[in-house]
């Protein structure tokens, strides 16, 4: 979009906005479309040059601003807001249906009947070629999210897949998050101190407290735009050659491909725990080589062995 | 781009909303201001029409319904028009529910693109009257990432014509140029997917959005197929089939060890030299695979084809490891 079909799209709708809410504060108004006051207040200056053919004072598109507050009082016949271009109405609409099927998200009626409206708005063109798979609810993230509206401390039994363990711990909800097909609740953890994104999936139990949740002033919600595991940099770095067979995990762990040398590649990524790492990699089987750190290398040699020993008989 | 500019394409809306008669480019130059030249001098007329045309794909690009046509059949020369019904956003009324999860949806778009989109095509609702709440949480917030490709994909579908591009699967060394009539797009499980009929493959085929290389190409022409109607789905969903555990397996673990094997456990009594841990499979393979991950933590009594399985898989990665040594040792001497 260029800057003027911006300015214009953004003109031809502030009249009939200006024209359903009259005598609306200057404030609310650009809050409302997401401009500056200031911005607001030079898209005004211009309309009023604006209006029908002879351009007369009758014909001009007229206001009356009374302090802070502006009222239209001759809107030149744009009265209504242009049609939804094809673009929006698919953001509009996919969306819709993306929430529809978010998994533990009630209002499924309203946002039935916000699509049928919208798409009778909107004509062929709400006609989005995009289809969302349906939701794999479960009683777990209904309890969550409960928990989450009413404000409420819990108690959950959680595994901990980087650790291999099971632990019981309270936290006080802040938010359910949906990516990537998953679902976290994202909590304040009284043991950790710390705000903590707990995957749904591996939350054993959970139980509400009775205790109104306390989220202390510090808690910070994650930013999740880049996804949900951020490997930070003090992390082991585990570099790994890989067969084929094994490139699949570049597409389902935070991975960097190093190299690419024929069959195999080298990949690095930033493990939370060198025994996470073991179990990763001799879960992987013979796709996989070792080349760092040397601690990790000895500790998959000396699980193998130790392993096979429990097996003597097949020895 | 210039303050007068903007003024003359708001005075030329205005006025081929208020017309029903077409009017001609030499009309419309004479009534809306900003477009005043001698029609009889040749530099200024050009000028004139480059500005014109220029005008004409402003309002195009912005969605305005610029209708081409001629009132009388003694017109020479075709004039334009807003059809009123055509421009205007029919009446919507949401109640507070719906707009709250109108406006919900409007961020859920993390994408650039289609965050504008979404966030323009609010602004039109809000115009329309309807008061949508931008601060409304409904206790679930989904995040959803899309590909880059997910915008010339979707595009392609609407236009129904075929689309070229690179994709590369993880296990493939170089990417393949695939040439696809897209059906649509599908979301599933969080990934993104494109189905449609394969035209080197002549069958239907789904590709992962995420795979794609390098831009998307458009072949052929605009309108050349028509999709059918199908579930798009069954055929991203085929691909993971319902899974089914029939077969069990008994398991001895070390106490206080291996707790993401305990926590699919049916049963787990325990014992001296161990856990005696049930639990039910799909693969055995797949199991053998996870539960060598756990080492000596985790021993397989049953069954023999899981057992040998693992005892197998165990084998293989000492082998490879003393190969390894092996080559190692022989590079230092």
């Amino acid at each position: 979009m260029t800057p003027t079909t911006g300015r214009l799209g953004r003109l031809l709708n502030l009249v009939p906005y200006l024209l359903s809410r009259p005598g609306i504060a200057v404030a609310e108004a650009a809050g409302d479309l997401g401009v500056t006051e200031r911005q607001l207040r030079e898209d005004l200056d211009l309309l009023w040059l604006c209006g029908l053919p002879g351009y007369g004072p009758g014909d001009l598109i007229d206001m009356a601003l009374d302090g802070d507050r502006i009222t239209i009082t001759y809107d030149a016949g744009i009265d209504r807001p242009l049609r939804l271009t094809t673009d929006e109405a698919m953001a509009l609409v996919v969306a819709l249906r993306l929430l529809r099927q978010t998994p533990g998200m009630g209002h499924s009626e309203a946002v039935d009947r916000a699509l049928a409206k919208l798409q009778r708005a909107a004509g062929a063109d709400a006609d989005a070629p995009v289809t969302v798979g349906s939701r794999g609810d479960n009683d777990r993230l209904e309890d969550l999210r409960g928990a989450v509206e009413r404000r409420r401390a819990l108690r959950i039994v959680y595994y901990t897949a980087s650790r291999d363990e099971t632990t019981e711990r309270v936290v006080d909800p802040m938010r359910v998050l949906v990516t990537g097909g998953r679902a976290y609740l994202e909590a304040w953890c009284r043991r950790g101190r710390g705000v903590r994104l707990f995957r749904v999936d591996r939350v054993d139990a959970c139980v509400e407290t009775g205790e109104p949740a306390a989220v202390p002033a510090e808690a910070v919600p994650t930013d999740v735009r880049d996804g949900v595991f951020r490997p930070s940099d003090d992390l082991p770095l585990v570099t790994l050659r890989i067969g084929r067979g094994a490139r699949w995990i570049t597409e389902y762990y935070p991975c960097e491909v190093a190299e690419e040398q024929g069959e195999d590649w080298t990949v690095t990524l930033r493990a939370t725990d060198l025994a996470w790492a073991t179990r990763f990699v001799l879960g992987l089987g013979t796709d996989v080589e070792v080349l760092g750190p040397p601690e990790l290398a000895g500790a998959v040699v000396a699980h193998t062995r130790a392993a096979l020993a429990n097996y003597p008989e097949e020895g | 781009m210039s303050r007068s500019r903007t003024e003359r394409l708001v005075n030329l809306v205005i006025c081929l909303l208020s017309t029903r008669r077409f009017l001609t480019a030499a009309q419309i130059a004479a009534i809306v201001p900003g477009y005043e030249h001698d029609p009889r001098e040749p530099r200024g007329h050009e000028a004139f029409q480059r500005k014109f045309e220029r005008d004409k794909a402003e309002l195009r690009d912005l969605g305005v319904p610029l209708e081409t046509g001629t009132t009388s059949v003694f017109d020479a020369e075709p004039g334009y028009r807003i059809a009123r019904r055509a421009y205007a956003l029919p009446d919507v009324h949401l109640d507070p529910e719906e707009s709250a999860v109108v406006g919900l949806a409007a961020r859920l778009w993390q994408h650039a693109g289609l965050a504008a989109a979404a966030s323009s095509g609010l602004a039109k609702l809000r115009a329309a009257g309807i008061d949508v709440d931008q601060q409304a949480t409904l206790g679930v917030e989904p995040v959803v990432l899309v590909d880059p490709t997910f915008e010339p994909v979707t595009a392609a579908v609407r236009a129904r014509q075929a689309i070229s591009f690179g994709y590369r699967v993880p296990e493939a060394d170089q990417p393949t140029t695939r040439r696809l009539r897209p059906w649509g797009v599908v979301s599933w499980r969080g990934r993104w997917y494109v189905v449609g009929h394969d035209l080197d493959r002549d069958a239907p085929r789904c590709f992962r959005l995420s795979r794609m290389v390098g831009a998307v190409r458009r072949v052929g022409r605009a309108g050349a197929y028509t999709p059918p109607d199908v579930d798009l789905i069954q055929y991203v969903a085929g691909w993971h089939g319902p899974v089914e555990r029939r077969g069990r397996a008994v398991l001895s673990i070390r106490p206080g060890r291996a707790a993401g094997v305990r926590r699919w456990a049916e049963e787990i009594t325990p014992g001296a030299d161990g856990d005696r841990v049930v639990l039910s499979y799909a693969d055995p393979d797949w199991l053998a695979g996870w539960l060598v991950g756990y080492g000596p933590d985790v021993v397989v009594l049953d069954p023999p084809q899981v057992r040998a399985a693992v005892v197998d898989r165990l084998r293989r990665i000492a082998e490879s490891q003393s190969g390894r040594r092996a080559v190692l040792e022989e590079a230092a001497r």
